[in-house]
């Protein structure tokens, strides 16, 4: 089947998302949407799904205009989707996920789910999915839920698949395997449309790039073109990937983690007897994939976790069993992962955001009232500092783009003098200027002697960032390894596999790094 | 690739710390000493009389006589025991079966039947007439429950219930009055459920208004109007408006003369038969069909919904007007079975402890429905046992129905999850 879209415009209010948009995916083809967060792909994808309806433009299918009046009529059409959010229902089996409106009934309206349930068989000897259909979706890995979501594509006989972001919520093992699932899909002649920001994965996969910058087609791409030409033409300018940094100085190690377990409501150990330090002027690196105990990790050593018990010691003191506010008070500095959520009070000011953690202490406050001058004084100060592109300090921080918000979380929590900064995820989102931004403060701050520790799921800011990389597996440290580990080692150590073993089995395939050689085999930068 | 045959060597679960509650242990613990105190010391010395068969019945059994102190030691001994028995494995940080609290519940009932019935003034009751007036009673929560239900599994917060079953219960009285028939009144009964569900339905679905207040403005715009029409209209020619009739009570020859089974299945009214075929159709219809599975899916994750092109508004809003259908026609229970006529306010707050029945019965027809017959059972109690004399206040024994739906949904329930989407608007993109 070829798909076309000819001159898309979708616009929200008076943001332009799409402008003009013209694209072409021959049939069998894996065509790559390559582009920043918020240049308008999942926008596109979701007017070509029928979510959205097009200001303009027309979709056509092998050469005939076709109307989405919803998702209903696309998948009609041969078109699935696999959503960067999965669309699947937790509480549901697998089986019942994928008839859920595709089903098939046995008079009166009664399910048939055997016939879904030998569907999803036949599909998955063929692609060689491991899918038990009687399982319940919020049971299985993230890994086989988009299995699932693959599953139910071509149970509706998919003839197009869009894969929005598939490789977020993998681990690299898991992404190969999605890498290899797509070969297969190709070979039968399904088309994949990809999008990514991800430059390694779509130089891997794609037949064609198109490159999408604030809304509109920048220009097309060949999969062999070089990351850095990928990545100028992904943002507009010039980009240097690599992070310039001096080898870090590590002094005496004041940040103790010893047998920190914490416990989640059903008594599950989230995290399980954690035990590190991290030295002054060293950055730690957690890696992991998402949901395996980082979250707690850092919130627990932040005093928002009711059920954990070990040590957490800065400077010789115990922070566990503190409050929030003494954990703060103590110097500890903390950029959480979701900075809508837990970083900012998006209807308050950029000035009253700034000063969330000290409004009730001189020079920002006196007595039960605050000093408004002096807090939009030193917000001014701090946005020109951080470089917070807004027209004003007392715009509602909402209103800001991510990476200005996240400019404003590090601009408040770097402007305490620091015993410790900890930063979960602090690039999810931002486009690439502000990636560098941040990750320059966050060195800056590992030079002027705090020790840093930094969660993030993505491997390319851990190796970028790191001193020392520890993993975690579900719960657990697989272990702590240097900087410059290979990006296969820490793979298969992010999927629960204890670094020695890891690193031959590395070793086998290519001469890569073991996570015991000091050096860097270039792996970190994309 | 090698790597694939490494298996983690941490373990595929992590470990748990099995969290030991002890207030199911404590909570036994406490009601089993004051059930040994109050049905084993202070029982009284005359003993309790349960009749088990009726006069219509087939079989005629033997009315049950039991020593209020003998019974009273056994069932507070029972229980202490397996109040016990729940410290013990608590101390083992073992799960507790499920069959331990419901079996101290229910010796619980029996002990507090032995001491008050061997303490009122008439020590003798009718089983058979207690059991059978329970379902009777739990006939309107039943219904309401349902209506929870089926709004609920699509996502939509049904707090109207009490105003569909008093809309329900105003317009079969004044239908059947006017046309002369009683099925007439029941059809309309079910009409004026699905009309106020109608507003519910195109203000929270269409309007995306807070669920919550659209459906408590209508139980009281709907108490207001029924009270208003009641007074002005109802009272000044009751003849014309207010004297409905009954639905008949239809025997099943035979069946119907089984002991204590006889009564409750096949000696019903209508709406009483209904209420069976309604709990079995729904029950089969959100689990075994396609259409269930979409309700089912609307309520638990819109967004995966409409992306496999389910109208998720749609479903919500016909299930809503069958969700009111439904209350509306256990409405007319109240004046075509329990009465034969309307009065101000006469569902009498049973549209809330319907709701009650529904988080009760975790969102399930036949959860619900049995809990529906707990409260039914509750309540029928509190007037059977006025009726007999009892030494407890008729005031305390008329908050037992209110009480019990307090401690089940508080205490009993623990951890239930309601569908994802419960209460929360749908609006695309």
């Amino acid at each position: 089947m070829k798909l076309e879209l000819k001159g898309i415009t979708k616009t929200f209010g008076s943001l332009v998302a799409n402008d003009h948009i013209d694209l072409l995916v021959e049939p069998g083809q894996v065509h790559c949407l390559l582009g920043e967060n918020g240049a308008g792909k999942s926008t596109l994808m979701n007017v070509l799904y029928g979510l959205y309806d097009p200001t303009e433009g027309q979709i056509l299918v092998d050469d005939e205009p076709v109307v989405f009046k919803g998702p209903g009529d696309a998948m009609a059409a041969g078109i699935g989707m696999v959503h960067q959010h999965f669309m699947l229902i937790p509480v549901f089996t697998v089986v019942e996920n994928v008839a859920l409106g595709n089903e098939t009934t046995k008079g009166a309206g009664r399910l048939d789910l055997d016939t879904t349930r030998r569907k999803i068989k036949e599909i998955s000897d063929k692609y060689g999915f491991d899918v038990d259909p009687d399982a319940l979706v919020e049971d299985l890995p993230v890994g086989v839920q988009q299995r699932v979501e693959i599953i139910k594509a071509l149970v509706r006989d998919a003839k197009v698949l869009i894969l929005d972001e598939p490789t977020a919520v993998l681990t690299p093992q898991e992404t190969d395997e999605l890498l290899d699932i797509i070969r297969q899909l190709k070979t039968n002649g399904t088309s994949v449309v990809f999008i990514s920001h991800k430059l390694r994965e779509v130089k891997a996969i794609s037949d064609t790039i198109t490159v999408i910058r604030r809304g509109k087609v920048v220009g097309s791409a060949d999969p062999s073109a070089s990351a850095t030409e990928l990545a100028s033409a992904m943002v507009g300018r010039a980009v240097n990937l690599s992070l310039e940094k001096a080898p870090a100085r590590p002094g005496e190690a004041t940040f103790a983690v010893r047998n920190l377990t914490v416990t989640d409501h059903n008594g599950q150990h989230v995290v399980d007897d954690l035990s590190f330090d991290i030295a002054q002027g060293e950055v730690l690196a957690i890696a992991g994939v998402q949901g395996n105990g980082q979250t707690e990790l850092t919130e627990a050593v932040l005093g928002l976790q009711p059920h954990a018990r070990g040590s957490v010691k800065l400077d010789g003191k115990e922070l566990l069993g503190r409050s929030v506010k003494q954990v703060l008070d103590a110097g500890v500095g903390f950029v959480p992962e979701d900075r809508q959520v837990d970083g900012l009070v998006g209807a308050f000011s950029i000035a009253e955001n700034m000063i969330l953690d000290r409004y009730d202490r001189a020079p920002f406050a006196k007595g039960i009232g605050l000093k408004p001058s002096v807090i939009a004084a030193h917000a001014e100060k701090k946005i020109s500092e951080f470089d917070v592109r807004t027209p004003s300090v007392t715009a509602a921080v909402g209103t800001l783009s991510g990476g200005n918000q996240q400019k404003v979380v590090l601009a408040r929590e770097l402007s305490r003098p620091l015993r410790l900064f900890i930063a979960s995820q602090p690039t999810r989102g931002l486009d690439v200027g502000s990636i560098e931004f941040v990750h320059k403060r966050v060195i800056a701050e590992r030079d002027h002697g705090t020790p840093v520790m930094i969660v993030s799921t993505e491997l390319d800011e851990v190796l970028e960032l790191a001193d020392r990389i520890a993993v975690l597996y579900r719960g657990r440290l697989v272990g702590i390894v240097p900087g410059n580990t290979s990006r296969d080692v820490l793979g298969l150590m992010m999927a629960g596999i204890p670094p020695e073993e890891a690193g031959n089995a590395a070793g086998l395939h290519e001469t890569a790094a073991t996570p015991t050689t000091e050096r860097h085999d270039g792996g970190g930068h994309a | 690739m090698s790597a694939t045959t490494l298996t983690p060597t941490s373990p595929k679960a992590a470990a748990v710390d099995k969290p030991v509650s002890w207030k199911v242990p404590v909570t036994l613990s406490v009601v089993a000493v004051a059930a040994l105190v109050v049905f084993g010391s202070m029982a009284p010395g005359a003993s309790a009389t349960f009749g088990i068969s009726t006069d219509r019945d087939l079989l005629q059994l033997p009315a049950l006589t039991v020593s209020g102190v003998a019974g009273g030691w056994v069932c507070a001994l029972a229980m202490l025991a397996l109040a016990g028995y729940s410290v013990y494995l608590a101390r083992a940080a073992a799960k507790l079966p499920a069959w331990v609290p419901i079996v101290f519940g229910a010796l619980f009932v029996v002990g507090f039947l032995i001491w008050v019935v061997a303490g009122a003034r008439t020590t003798s009751i009718s089983l058979a007439g207690l059991i059978a007036g329970s379902v009777t009673l739990a006939v309107p929560l039943v219904f309401g429950s349902l209506s929870g239900v089926l709004c609920e599994r699509a996502g939509v917060v049904n707090i109207a219930i009490e105003g569909q079953l008093l809309g329900g219960a105003f317009t079969a009285a004044v239908l059947s009055t006017v046309t002369g028939s009683v099925y007439v009144g029941l059809l309309g009964a079910a009409v004026a459920g699905a009309l106020v569900s109608l507003i519910l339905a195109i203000f929270s679905i269409k309007y995306v208004v807070n669920q919550i207040i659209v459906g408590v403005v209508l139980n009281v715009l709907i108490s207001g109007l029924t009270g208003y029409l009641f007074s002005t209209v109802l009272t000044r020619d009751p003849e014309h408006f207010n004297a409905p009739g009954r639905l008949p009570i239809i025997e099943i020859p035979f069946l119907s003369a089984i002991p204590i089974i006889g009564p409750i299945l096949f000696r019903q009214s209508v709406v009483g038969y209904l209420m069976y075929i309604a709990v079995a159709a729904v029950w089969f219809g959100l689990f075994k069909t396609k259409w269930g599975l979409r309700v089912r899916a609307v309520g638990e994750h819109p967004q995966a919904a409409d992306t496999v092109g389910i109208k998720v508004n749609r479903i919500r809003f016909w299930n809503v007007i069958l969700g009111g259908a439904i209350a509306g026609v256990g409405g007319s229970f109240f004046t075509l079975v329990a009465v034969d006529s309307f009065t101000k306010d006469i569902s009498g707050g049973r549209g809330f402890i319907a709701l009650a029945a529904l988080i009760f019965g975790r969102w399930n027809p036949i959860g619900a429905f049995l809990a529906a017959l707990l409260f039914g059972f509750a309540d029928n109690l509190q007037s059977l046992l006025t009726i007999i004399g009892t030494p407890v206040p008729s005031q305390f024994m008329a908050m037992l129905p209110y009480a019990v739906t307090i401690f089940a949904v508080a205490g009993l329930v623990g951890r239930s999850r309601p569908p994802a989407a419960d209460g929360i608007p749908y609006v695309k993109g």
